[in-house]
């Protein structure tokens, strides 16, 4: 598996690139392989306040359905209106056309992985 | 896991990337490069679905056909040799033990397939109802793979090297693959033309390769399985039929065309929920479990529901109470969302190959 390192990682599966005082959000190649071809996606709009650690949208597939949980808190600026009718975007490319969402940062959580130790989570998972 | 079974094709699946899951029982493939790319494979071409989980029994002896017209609904008197026929296997009160199909293989000599997550029962239900007669479960030595899709036909006579155009929907007949004698029937559950095919367990391995050696043919599995079922109307049992449920609820009344004294019959007049096919607007699926409202109230659930690849919108059954089956539109309330749905005809989708008539050959 190969995971940017140049990203941030949650326990629940999203990535977060931090640029500045903004980011962008999406979820790992871990959880669009456990999710399987996703049919539909819930993304929150732009001007929602979202918070590190609570859900903000949630992502369906054909067999299930799973919330998508912020891995930052902040103001969504843009958001990827793609999805919507493509969201399968995200199973081709967790990492690039697949982002989610926009955000500007009002703070950074402690918690957040490197794709080193986001690794370690996922191998862990999938045993 | 220490129970779950396997078929004889669960090694291949595992060795060939396949994601597994635990289904009635039995270790199974829910799919390969993905649910999706197989869906609109089956759709397109030809694809190949392990289904050796699936229980079959043949059942003979003197008085057969007399004495099987009584225990399911199946109408028998004119089905003739070489054609089968879906029907149910009812309890006293007319609700659904399970679904299944019987083929006629000769004089008082009938080979009935049912579901691997009811296969028990229904051997003893059989086995009790049938007193006298042979009811023999040949589930574990015989393999079923079904091969689904507009270029079924083609596929299969290529590997056969033998004419199939004459064999119509719902008939089938033997025939010999590399000195193994098969069962080819024109059946499934993909709404698309296909076959069913029955070969002994031994040789589902070297079968399952052999189709897959056509460059049409790709492997599917339960997941598109379960997307293809849906858009074309089929029931599933533990989802659309049940117990609690008579075949006339689940609007499938007109197929109860039996005139014998089944067991169940009497129960089928009353009607108190009616199966519901519903579409959606959009893409987010119903969930097996979800209420129905209507006006406010609780008048049903949901029995499954998906997103449905070859319409690009969410599909769901849902049993509704009768008083409230005519309303035409409902709202479905989901763990995240209130969705509006409305009452269609079935099948969802329209442009399925299934009972193509095939022109004879010159």
């Amino acid at each position: 598996m190969s995971n940017p390192t140049d990203l941030k990682y949650v326990k629940s599966h999203e990535w977060v690139r931090i640029e500045g005082e903004e980011a962008v959000v999406g979820i790992s190649q871990f959880a669009q392989e456990a999710l399987g071809d996703i049919t539909y996606v819930e993304i929150p709009q732009v001007d929602d306040e979202v918070e590190a650690g609570s859900e903000c949208g949630s992502l369906e597939s054909v067999k299930a359905a799973s919330d998508l949980i912020s891995p930052v808190s902040g103001k969504v600026i843009a958001i990827n209106e793609e999805l919507e009718n493509a969201p399968e975007i995200i199973n081709q490319d967790p990492y690039g056309k697949g982002w989610i969402y926009r955000v500007k940062l009002s703070g950074l959580p402690d918690d957040l992985l490197d794709a080193a130790v986001y690794e370690a989570v996922c191998a862990e998972e999938s045993h | 896991m220490a129970d779950i079974l396997s078929t004889p094709l669960t090694a291949w699946h595992e060795a060939h990337g396949a994601k597994m899951a635990p289904f009635a029982g039995w270790n199974m493939p829910i799919q390969y490069e993905g649910i999706l790319a197989e869906h609109k494979h089956t759709r397109e071409s030809a694809s190949v679905f392990d289904i050796c989980h699936m229980g079959e029994f043949l059942i003979s002896g003197p008085g057969a056909q007399e004495a099987l017209m009584k225990a399911v609904s199946h109408s028998l008197a004119n089905l003739a040799e070489g054609r089968c026929r879906y029907g149910f296997i009812l309890n006293e009160q007319g609700g659904v033990l399970d679904d299944c199909i019987i083929y006629h293989l000769g004089p008082d000599y009938f080979m009935v397939v049912v579901n691997a997550a009811c296969c028990e029962q229904d051997f003893n239900v059989l086995k009790s109802r049938l007193a006298g007669l042979k009811v023999e479960d040949i589930s574990e030595r015989t393999a079923k793979i079904d091969l689904q899709g507009p270029k079924a036909v083609e596929v299969m006579e290529d590997f056969l090297g033998e004419d199939l155009h004459d064999l119509g929907y719902f008939a089938f007949r033997y025939t010999t693959w590399q000195g193994s004698k098969m069962m080819v029937s024109r059946t499934g559950y993909t709404g698309e033309l296909g076959y069913e095919l029955y070969i002994d367990a031994s040789r589902a391995v070297d079968l399952w390769e052999g189709l897959l050696g056509d460059a049409r043919v790709r492997p599917a599995g339960l997941g598109a399985r379960d997307t293809l079922r849906m858009e074309s109307g089929l029931a599933l049992y533990g989802h659309e039929l049940d117990t609690e449920h008579t075949p006339v609820e689940a609007g499938m009344g007109i197929m109860m065309k039996s005139e014998a004294d089944y067991v169940g019959r009497a129960g089928l007049a009353a009607v108190r929920e009616k199966l519901l096919p519903l579409e959606l607007d959009g893409r987010r699926a119903p969930r097996h479990g979800d209420s129905i409202e209507l006006d406010g109230k609780v008048v049903g659930r949901v029995t499954s529901g998906t997103f449905a690849p070859s319409l690009n919108r969410a599909i769901a059954f849902a049993w509704v109470k009768a008083e409230a089956a005519d309303a035409g539109s409902y709202e479905v309330v989901t763990p995240r969302a209130r969705l509006a749905a409305k009452t269609v005809s079935l099948p969802f989708y329209k442009q399925g190959t299934a009972r193509t008539k095939l022109a004879p050959k010159a």
